[in-house]
């Protein structure tokens, strides 16, 4: 009977203890999605078939596939088959992952302000009957704005090399060379 | 135990890890006397020449600038202003290739001297005690002062720190083979390198000053120990050992302490400067002169002449070899900066900037290209020559298979790029390069996720103004329709019997149709045209609210020439009412009867043709609407079509008007008709007589194209993948260009219409290549 009596009351108590730890280290969101959501480039270009980075994010958490990301390029590819546990997969297609901007050649726009509604981080400006055109550096070269154009006036454009963003290329192989 | 400054006076000093000792061959260029070459033909100078960001350009093309006039100012602490070297005319102001390694152009404004020198007013400092630090410290940064050592970090930024200082050190190692500027410096103008250096200690009241000559520069360090003798400045004699001169290293060697990974100078209770700086500062001080000259050394065994130059910031650098006298055994090679940490040029044009402290004209073979590189082989020469106390084979390891968070393990950040472990590499790996490369790609992965980071507040931010957008519109509607409520509530009955006796007509209406149906014809004719005539007021009403928008339209239907559009539209109306009543034969005969008919008219009396032809239009289509099945009407109509020619002449404003509805009309039907042969046909017809009609009357054309183009537009989008309708849209594109000389910006309309008109139709014919197959079949 005792026996009976010691082992309820450990129930309880433990039950107590999970109880409380449930409300205490209560976890607002699925972490998993905000980790993901950081390795995505967030040019909500929405390639990847969902409307914007965060969305692809959960839907990768929920078990999608992990190479949907042209933008990230095969980084993030990586990235998100580590942090998943998953083989990395090459991607989609023959993405273009060279970064880009568009830009609008500003003699031919018409000023419909249908670029600007399509831009997902307001990187364009310009009004009604009004020419637009881009703010570079806030540009994540989504593409989102080509195709509402009916002038077809808005490039994607790589982004020109300075000596800023300019890298050291140099051949990384070093050829074999045989010792006689 | 004695203290750091009395250890260094007893001259027991420490020594940095690792360090190479390579050839110095510095007596190449070793002379008694400064000689500046003469004035380049064109000084090109970077608006960007420190470590920071650019200022504003303050001149323009052609403006006559005097020696020493600020070019740009600077907006805020990272910027530094450039000055005019010589007095001269600005020439352009663009893009030069710039002394960085990539060799891209830069930001440069291109300045042309006259030869006079003729100096800007200056405001020489006389008294440094009436003086603030703070002004001083402005001064120094108007004066576009940034460190001349080689890192180009802006001076006032180091001096205006807070920190308290317990070292000034002045840097007059300069440990890098080959280069000898700083000792020329020291030897020639020692007076005014001490006058900066009481400067400085002026502004930091720093505890100890000393200043640190390498053991190789005999001649500079007996000068200095003679100058400072009896000051509170310390000259010190340090060992030579490559990189001595490094911050960190000399910190080490005189202090014994080391700078914390990631830290600064200041976190060793050090501040220094290189000799070259002092001397800016006394000249920026003393003498108000901005920092436009330096010295730089032109070495090497691919000149004949070695030695050291005043040059003028922005000489290009060909200038300065040809000065030096290239001799024959030149190679194609050129070094801005020593052998160990210098970058080849791309150009012999790159000007020489503020940290430009030698240019190196190697002869052939006298440097390693670094093409001869092999594996490594892990002999580990590269550890010991690390004066950073890094593993360089692992760093080299992780770079190559672009291990980038490796490598930063491995404190990647922490290398000097001193170039030690290549120096000693038996490999020949050009290691520091990959260290260089590695750094790069790190920096812009981190500057792209900031931009991430940016970029997805943005998007947030944009989503919330678009939710907040939408709640509003929805408030703003709620409250408006609230509005109405009660304001037909105030109303009250008054609103309430209005409804209802809308209510009563509409019954009534709906009692009266079924019974109709059995009425006798003559009673039903009536009905029908009164209806009709109530349809065309309606409609006469609606067109005059629209008149404004159609002016076009209407202008275009004055001229005789409209009248064949006009026609030409009337008939593509009546196919396609014989389309929508096409269950109903003798409707259908009605229409070909007005189709007949017209033509015939037109040459009399276009204006009334027209009149006639649209009302004609409008009436067939209403009776086909409103009496489909019903014989009668059909009679009955034929009698308004015989009728209505007579009465439209009175009043050309209808008439018009009756053109513009017919035309709408028009549009509609031909949605309607989709897929539908014979409408397409008639848009091809339309197509076809517009381009004719062009060179008789512009504006027409143009208003004709804008037509036609709205139709095929339409008819486009029915019958998609049309392949005519693709025709008809070049077709259309190529009149309007020829309008387009005559009246640009119509023009550029048009074709910007034309051109999202051709977007569209591609798309459709994309989307369905099989339809516009078969499409084509049946035309």
């Amino acid at each position: 009977m005792s026996a009976f009596l010691i082992i309820s009351l450990l129930a309880l108590i433990f039950g107590l203890i999970l109880g409380f730890a449930a409300i205490k280290f209560k976890v607002e969101s699925d972490p998993l999605v905000e980790q993901l959501d950081a390795i995505l480039p967030q040019t909500q270009c929405g390639q990847c078939g969902y409307p914007g980075c965060r969305p692809y994010a959960e839907a990768i958490a929920n078990g999608d596939d992990i190479n949907k990301c042209p933008p990230g390029g095969e980084a993030t590819v990586k990235e998100l088959a580590d942090l998943m546990g998953v083989e990395p997969k090459p991607l989609d297609e023959d993405a273009i992952t060279e970064k880009r901007v568009a830009y609008i050649r500003e003699d031919e726009c018409i000023g419909c302000t249908k670029c600007i509604q399509a831009c997902p981080v307001d990187a364009i400006i310009g009004a009604a009957k009004h020419m637009h055109t881009v703010i570079t550096s806030e540009c994540t070269g989504c593409d989102l704005c080509v195709e509402p154009c009916p002038v077809d006036c808005i490039d994607m454009l790589p982004v020109e090399e300075t000596s800023r963003n300019w890298r050291w290329k140099f051949d990384q192989s070093i050829p074999v060379v045989e010792i006689k | 135990m004695l203290s750091i400054i009395e250890k260094i006076k007893k001259g027991r000093l420490h020594q940095f890890p690792g360090g190479v000792h390579p050839e110095g061959r510095k007596a190449i260029s070793v002379g008694s006397e400064i000689i500046s070459p003469d004035l380049p033909e064109c000084l090109y100078i970077p608006v960007k020449q420190h470590s920071g960001t650019a200022g504003k350009v303050m001149v323009n093309i052609g403006d006559y600038v005097l020696k020493g006039q600020p070019l740009t100012e600077s907006t805020n602490t990272n910027d530094l202003p450039v000055h005019a070297p010589t007095s001269g005319h600005i020439q352009a102001i663009d893009n030069h290739v710039g002394a960085h390694p990539s060799g891209l152009p830069e930001p440069t404004i291109a300045l042309r001297p006259d030869g006079k020198e003729q100096w800007i007013d200056r405001t020489p400092i006389d008294d440094l005690s009436n003086v603030s630090p703070t002004k001083l410290i402005r001064l120094i940064s108007e004066a576009g002062i940034s460190g001349l050592g080689g890192a180009g970090f802006p001076t006032h930024r180091k001096l205006s720190s807070g920190k308290a200082v317990e070292f000034l050190i002045i840097n007059g190692v300069e440990c890098e083979p080959y280069i000898t500027a700083d000792d020329t410096m020291m030897r020639l103008y020692p007076e005014q390198v001490i006058r900066g250096i009481q400067i400085l200690q002026y502004i930091l009241q720093p505890q100890h000053t000393i200043v640190a000559i390498e053991d190789n520069k005999p001649d500079a360090l007996s000068v200095f120990q003679a100058a400072t003798k009896n000051s509170d400045i310390l000259t010190v004699s340090i060992p030579t050992k490559y990189p001595a001169g490094g911050e960190k290293q000399l910190i080490q060697v005189l202090t014994g302490r080391e700078v914390p990974s990631g830290g600064l100078s200041m976190d060793a209770g050090v501040t220094m400067f290189n000799v070259g700086t002092c001397y800016a500062i006394e000249q920026a001080i003393d003498h108000g002169k901005p920092l436009t000259e330096r010295i730089v050394t032109i070495t090497g065994e691919g000149v004949n002449h070695p030695q050291n130059v005043w040059a003028l910031l922005g000489t290009p650098v060909y200038h300065l070899i040809n000065h030096a006298e290239p001799s024959k055994k030149r190679s194609n090679q050129m070094v801005m900066g020593g052998p160990m940490m210098g970058f080849a040029l791309k150009s012999e044009k790159t000007p020489v900037v503020k940290i430009t402290n030698c240019i190196l004209v190697p002869g052939e073979g006298e440097l390693n290209t670094g093409e001869d590189a092999r594996e490594c082989i892990r002999c580990s020469a590269c550890a010991d020559a690390c004066p950073a106390q890094l593993l360089p084979q692992q760093l080299y390891w992780h770079a190559k298979a672009q291990e980038w968070q490796k490598t930063q393990d491995y404190h990647l950040f922490d290398c000097i790029e001193c170039g030690a472990c290549a120096y000693v590499c038996p490999s020949e790996i050009p290691l520091v390069q990959y260290y260089r490369n590695a750094k790069q790609e790190i920096r812009s992965q981190e500057e792209e996720k900031l931009q991430a980071e940016h970029a997805k507040q943005r998007f947030e931010a944009r989503n919330q103004r678009l939710e907040r957008e939408k709640e509003a519109r929805l408030e703003k509607q709620r409250l408006a329709s609230e509005k109405r409520k009660q304001a037909m509530e105030a109303n009250g009955s008054d609103a309430k019997d209005k409804i209802a006796a809308a209510l009563a007509r509409v019954k009534a209406k709906q009692q009266d149709k079924p019974a109709s149906l059995e009425e006798n014809s003559a009673s039903n004719t009536s009905r029908v045209a009164d209806a009709i005539a109530r349809a065309k007021a309606k409609k006469l009403e609606q067109q005059t609210k629209t008149v404004a928008e159609q002016k076009d339209a209407n202008e275009s239907s004055q001229d005789p020439n409209k009248a064949r559009v006009a026609a030409a539209i009337a008939r593509a109306k009546a196919k396609k009412q014989a389309q929508a009543v096409s269950s109903d034969e003798l409707s259908t005969d009605n229409a070909s009867a007005i189709v007949s008919t017209i033509p015939s008219v037109s040459p009399e009396d276009e204006k009334k043709a027209r009149v006639a032809a649209a009302i004609a239009k409008a009436k067939a289509k209403k009776q086909a609407q409103a009496a489909s099945s019903d014989e009668l009407s059909t009679d009955n109509a034929s009698a308004i079509v015989s009728t209505t020619p007579s009465v439209s002449p009175e009043d050309e404003k209808k008439a018009r008007v009756a053109a513009a509805i017919a035309k709408a009309k028009a549009k509609k039907q031909a949605q309607a008709a989709s897929s539908d042969a014979l409408s397409s046909d008639a848009a091809q017809s339309r197509a076809k007589t517009a381009p004719s009609r062009s060179p008789e009357d512009e504006k027409k054309a143009r208003v004709a194209a804008a037509i036609a183009k709205a139709k095929a537009k339409k008819q486009a989008q029915a019958a998609s993948s049309d392949e005519s309708s693709t025709d008809n849209a070049s077709a259309i594109v190529s009149t309007t260009s020829s309008v387009s000389s005559e009246d640009e910006k119509k023009a550029r309309v048009a074709a910007a219409i034309a051109k999202a008109k051709a977007k569209k139709q591609g798309k459709n014919a994309d989307n369905k290549p099989t339809q516009g197959n078969t499409q084509e079949g049946s035309e």
